[in-house]
């Protein structure tokens, strides 16, 4: 039988490793976009645990609200990818400093 | 125990898999490993019974999010090579952290009883209604107005997407009808006269 912690612990690993992720590819801004999907897919797995071993559907139904914003913010990130790509001709985040910051 | 066999084989790809996602070479095949661990994570979601929400990570996600992602890393022509200059300088660092948030998050979550053991008592099994029906009778009803918030989140996002990247159009020579009706006919139609004996053109000059 699973237990809820196996499932919270799957999804600690998918956060630690998301987190690497981040740390490791900082150039990358398109692996940089991979590793919040990756995070927040184990934020969803952790609400899917707790809303199957509490009886509870609410937490299904935030986890569909978290696939609508991901969704959302997925394609306005990969725009403005594609713009930045276009008028500067790299994704390289130490490139992107015409903000001064 | 197959049911924990199933988990834990799944689990272990789904690892693997997201391991690969942040550390190998090609953009291409790192999305590649994405859909990957998306198809392990909606079968883990099937053994927990959210069986809607595995079919709607598997269209939305597979089907939609990552076929973008492949989209533009296929589109864009980029350097790999220079982008990957900072992986061995940062990689104690990323590992580092990673591991002192899993020792966190697993001496909360690991080792405690968070819940008494009453083992997976979803009400759906018993009372017989099936995880779509639960969902929407729930979603539909008290949470409407977040549901119609979602959509016009969805509306925002296309509409920005598209805004973001549609080039203007190209200056055409397109008539411009004002300039068209106001026209005289002087500018249009010019009257000359020809002799036509002669065939002379001199006095047409004149004539302008």
């Amino acid at each position: 039988m699973i237990e809820l912690s196996d499932v919270l612990v799957l999804a600690a690993l998918l956060f630690c490793i998301s987190v690497a992720g981040i740390f490791i590819n900082r150039k990358n801004v398109i692996i940089l976009l991979m590793c919040i999907e990756l995070m927040l897919l184990s934020v969803n797995l952790n609400f899917i645990g707790f809303s199957h071993f509490l009886g509870d559907i609410h937490g299904q139904v935030f986890v569909f609200f978290i696939l609508t914003v991901a969704a959302a913010e997925a394609a306005i990130g990969l725009a403005i990818l594609v713009v930045l790509f276009r008028n500067r001709n790299t994704i390289n985040v130490v490139d992107l400093d015409t903000l001064k910051g | 125990m197959l049911e924990q066999s199933i988990f834990y084989i799944f689990a272990a790809l789904l690892v693997v898999s997201a391991g690969l996602v942040i550390s190998v070479r090609n953009p291409v095949h790192s999305a590649l490993f994405l859909i990957l661990s998306f198809f392990c994570s909606a079968a883990i979601w099937l053994i927990l019974q959210a069986e809607f929400l595995a079919i709607a990570l598997i269209l939305v996600y597979v089907g939609a999010v990552m076929v973008l992602f492949l989209f533009v890393v296929m589109m864009l022509d980029i350097n790999v090579s220079t982008l990957r200059e900072g992986f061995s300088r940062f990689l104690p660092v990323g590992l580092l952290v990673a591991l002192l948030m899993l020792v966190a998050m697993g001496l909360i979550v690991g080792t405690a009883h968070i819940l008494p053991d009453t083992g997976s008592v979803a009400g759906q099994v018993e009372s017989g209604i099936g995880n779509t029906r639960l969902l929407g009778r729930v979603l539909f009803t008290e949470y409407i107005y977040p549901f119609e918030v979602a959509g016009a989140i969805l509306l925002v996002a296309i509409i920005a997407a598209i805004s973001l990247t549609m080039r203007k159009p190209r200056a055409r020579r397109t008539p411009k009808p004002g300039n068209q009706v106001n026209v005289k006919r002087e500018a249009r139609v010019r009257l000359v006269n020809m002799d036509s004996a002669t065939g002379n053109t001199g006095e047409q000059q004149q004539d302008d």
